[in-house]
């Protein structure tokens, strides 16, 4: 990459001693990208940007935001109210919670149907994963703090999960309430984690693109490229444009949202100021959580319900050791495709189930969909890498005519 | 372009998921009509107005207004002379004056709504136990809440149906959950007259006094809205300058 010879005498001067520039250009300009990349692809950068609009709105928020059991509902009450655009800074953080998460798990199931966690991107999808379980705690923490009646029901419901742990389980408890209830010490401490966690999100990006930028993207057809091949183009003006456009289109949906429907995803029971005295008739976690709470519910023990919630992203951290076949897009695994769309199918299940109050139906078709989830990983794809003939590959993405026999995605290292 | 059609329906479809869940396990109430409805929905401003007699002179003696401070009636309309003149008729303790003494005073624009009551404690001991909510959010914390807060000041039946018991002190509702509420029915035909002439039957006050909290839930309706036509058509004009440019850049990839 030492072609790179900026024309601006400051700039060289610069760049000879802080080779800032030649970084971002060897990264964000020359750097060569799969030219067959889908709108699939887009949701990575989509999800860098809405952390950085997190970021942004949150700071905003805790400039007006009062960390306190009597006053933090009616903070926020007043950010919406009486500070200048408050209201609009309050629903961008908002919604921009939920996108979040919308675009996290699109980008999720990309790698899973393109095979991207398999060798060598296993680092870079296990990263991917801390990300995920970070912004899992960031969310969980950040929507105690209005301090509503779900705030607050939802901290009871899921900091009393760590009772289950044998014999420190209650006392890790209460370590984590700093009270024997989720009260005014829970609060301050959430706050000041919901502020912290953010950054340790920027530092696992951080590290996800490094990774990224050692092999590249994987593409739709998931061969590898040869760098400098036909394959591949430089990312700025292809990519940088076509991420521009996505970014309008995302925009235009979260503009939506904030603008028009600001309410349409949360819960009116977190406009209730919280009391604890008072238990809401039915607690539901947000609509991201609700998987994950479905299977938490599934296993009649409490120990083994949140075994198997944490367990649930285990399996995918170990992803790349279960599914085997060394061929990784989806195109050309016509098994692995079918049982892709029906893991995609499970969740919404389990997303539906995680709603529905733990009772009839719902308890059996809860427990058929853990099962599942876990069969697919633990089961399903260990047996497909043995059983399954893939499709031909070919060659290159410049070359679709098919040629030769799989596997040409072989490990790099 | 189909690829790109796909990946958007996938994330609507995300994103549609809780409301399915949510429409599943919800209380029906019948919609009515609002004004405020849609894309360029506005809050009906005489509407409020009459709405906030209603609120005055008829739910003010039970319900609190606590996030609502009096200068904020002039996004309905109210000129400054007249919040002047409706805060003064409330008094509010402030204090300490200089001699350490705390004193009694008119209220004024930037006062927030008197709540009829001192605390919580108060307000149970004067209704038999039950806690008369303050109304400041009430349209955002019930699920569908214009329609529910209508179907509830309307839905008072003067003896409940056979079979049901109803305890002392408590009334007939058909929207309220368990149709058991502490709350006396507050609405009568011509219980409040409105100045503009309009018939103050219980369903046009239901709606008035629903406007009314609309706008108490959230002053910014009309802005948000207003504002978000603008970034709308900002984000059309800049998407579809990056899509053109897009093409363009990319013409001469081969595929
Ligand atoms: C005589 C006192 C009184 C008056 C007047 C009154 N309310 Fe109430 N209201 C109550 C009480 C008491 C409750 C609590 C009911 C319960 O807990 O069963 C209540 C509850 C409510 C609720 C909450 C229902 C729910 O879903 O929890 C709403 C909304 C409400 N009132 C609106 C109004 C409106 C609007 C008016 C004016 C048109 C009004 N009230 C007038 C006493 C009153
Ligand atoms: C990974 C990025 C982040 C996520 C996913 C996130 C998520 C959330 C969520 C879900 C809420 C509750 C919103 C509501 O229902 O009202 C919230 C509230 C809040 N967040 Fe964040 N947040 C992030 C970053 C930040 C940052 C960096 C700050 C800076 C301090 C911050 C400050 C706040 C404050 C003050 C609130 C309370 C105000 C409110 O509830 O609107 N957030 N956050």
């Amino acid at each position: 990459m030492s072609t790179y010879n900026p024309s601006n005498p400051l700039v060289r001067w610069i760049d000879h001693r802080l080779p800032m520039f030649s970084f971002m250009n060897e990264h964000l300009t020359d750097y060569p990208t799969p030219k067959n990349l889908n709108y699939f692809w887009n949701f990575g950068s989509l999800a860098g940007i809405i952390l950085v609009v997190m970021i942004a709105s949150g700071i905003t928020l805790a400039m007006h935001y009062t960390a306190h059991v009597d006053y933090a509902f009616n903070s926020v009450e007043r950010i919406m109210r009486d500070v200048n655009f408050g209201w609009m800074i309050r629903y961008i953080h908002m919604n921009g919670a939920h996108l979040f998460f919308v675009v996290v798990f699109i980008h999720i199931f990309r790698g899973l149907y393109y095979g991207s966690y398999k060798a060598p991107r296993e680092i870079l999808w296990m990263l991917g994963v801390a990300i995920l379980l970070a912004m899992m705690a960031t969310a969980f923490m950040g929507y105690v703090l209005p301090w509503g009646q779900m705030s607050f029901w939802g901290a009871t419901v899921i900091t009393n999960l760590f009772s289950a742990i044998p014999l420190v389980g209650e006392d890790i408890v209460i370590w984590l309430w700093g009270a024997f209830s989720v009260d005014n010490a829970t609060l301050n401490r959430f706050f000041a984690l919901h502020y912290l966690m953010p950054f340790v999100i920027v530092g696992l990006v951080v590290l996800h693109l490094v990774a990224l930028h050692r092999f590249g993207s994987n593409n739709p057809i998931g061969i590898d490229v040869k760098k400098g091949s036909q394959d591949t183009i430089p990312f700025h003006p292809y990519y940088t444009i076509k991420d521009t456009f996505g970014l309008g289109v995302f925009l235009l949906v979260f503009a939506g949202l904030v603008f028009f429907a600001p309410n349409y995803l949360g819960h009116a029971d977190n406009y209730i100021e919280a009391n604890p005295l008072v238990t809401p008739a039915l607690i539901v976690p947000e609509w991201y959580f609700l998987p994950f709470y479905a299977i938490l519910r599934a296993i009649p023990d409490k120990l083994g319900g949140v075994i198997a919630m944490f367990g649930s992203i285990a399996v995918l951290f170990i992803l790349p050791w279960l599914d085997r076949s060394p061929v990784r897009s989806a195109t050309y695994r016509p098994l692995f495709k079918l049982f892709f769309w029906i893991l995609v199918l499970d969740c919404i299940l389990l997303g539906y189930v995680g709603a529905m109050p733990a009772e009839g139906i719902w308890v059996l078709l809860g427990q058929v969909g853990t099962a599942y989830y876990f069969a697919h990983f633990l089961i399903i794809l260990p047996l497909l890498s043995k059983l399954e003939t893939p499709k031909p590959l070919p060659t290159s993405i410049s070359k679709p005519v098919t040629g030769g026999a799989a596997p040409a995605a072989a490990p790099a290292e | 372009m189909r690829k790109f059609v796909i990946a958007a329906a996938v994330a609507l479809g995300l994103a549609a998921t809780p409301q399915i869940a949510k429409a599943a396990g919800g209380v029906d109430v019948p919609s009515q009509s609002w004004a405020f409805e849609g894309v360029f929905g506005t809050i009906d401003i005489p509407a409020a107005q009459r709405g906030l007699q209603v609120y005055k002179e008829v739910c003010a003696s039970c319900h609190g207004l606590s996030l609502m401070a009096y200068r904020n009636l002039a996004q309905i309309g109210f000129s400054e002379e007249e919040i002047k003149a409706l805060a003064a008729d409330y008094t509010v303790m402030d204090g300490p004056n200089d001699d350490g003494e705390m004193f009694e005073r008119a209220a004024i624009p930037s006062d927030r709504f008197v709540s009829p009551y001192a605390n919580e404690q108060e307000a149970r001991a004067i209704n038999n136990g039950a806690y008369p909510v303050d109304l400041s959010l009430i349209i955002k914390a019930r699920a569908d809440g214009a329609n529910y807060l209508y179907a509830l000041l309307t839905g008072y039946r003067e003896e409940a149906p056979e079979g049901v018991d109803l305890m002392p002190g408590m009334y007939y509702n058909e929207y309220y959950g368990g149709n058991q509420i502490a709350m006396p029915q507050p609405l009568y035909d011509d219980f409040v007259e409105y100045s503009d002439g309009t018939q103050a039957t219980v369903s046009q006050m239901a709606k008035d006094v629903t406007y009314f909290l609309k706008f108490a839930a959230e002053p910014s309706h009309d802005e948000r809205k207003q504002m978000g036509i603008k970034v709308i058509i900002f984000l059309l004009v800049f998407t579809g300058l990056a899509y053109a440019s897009m093409k363009k850049i990319w013409a001469d990839v081969k595929k």
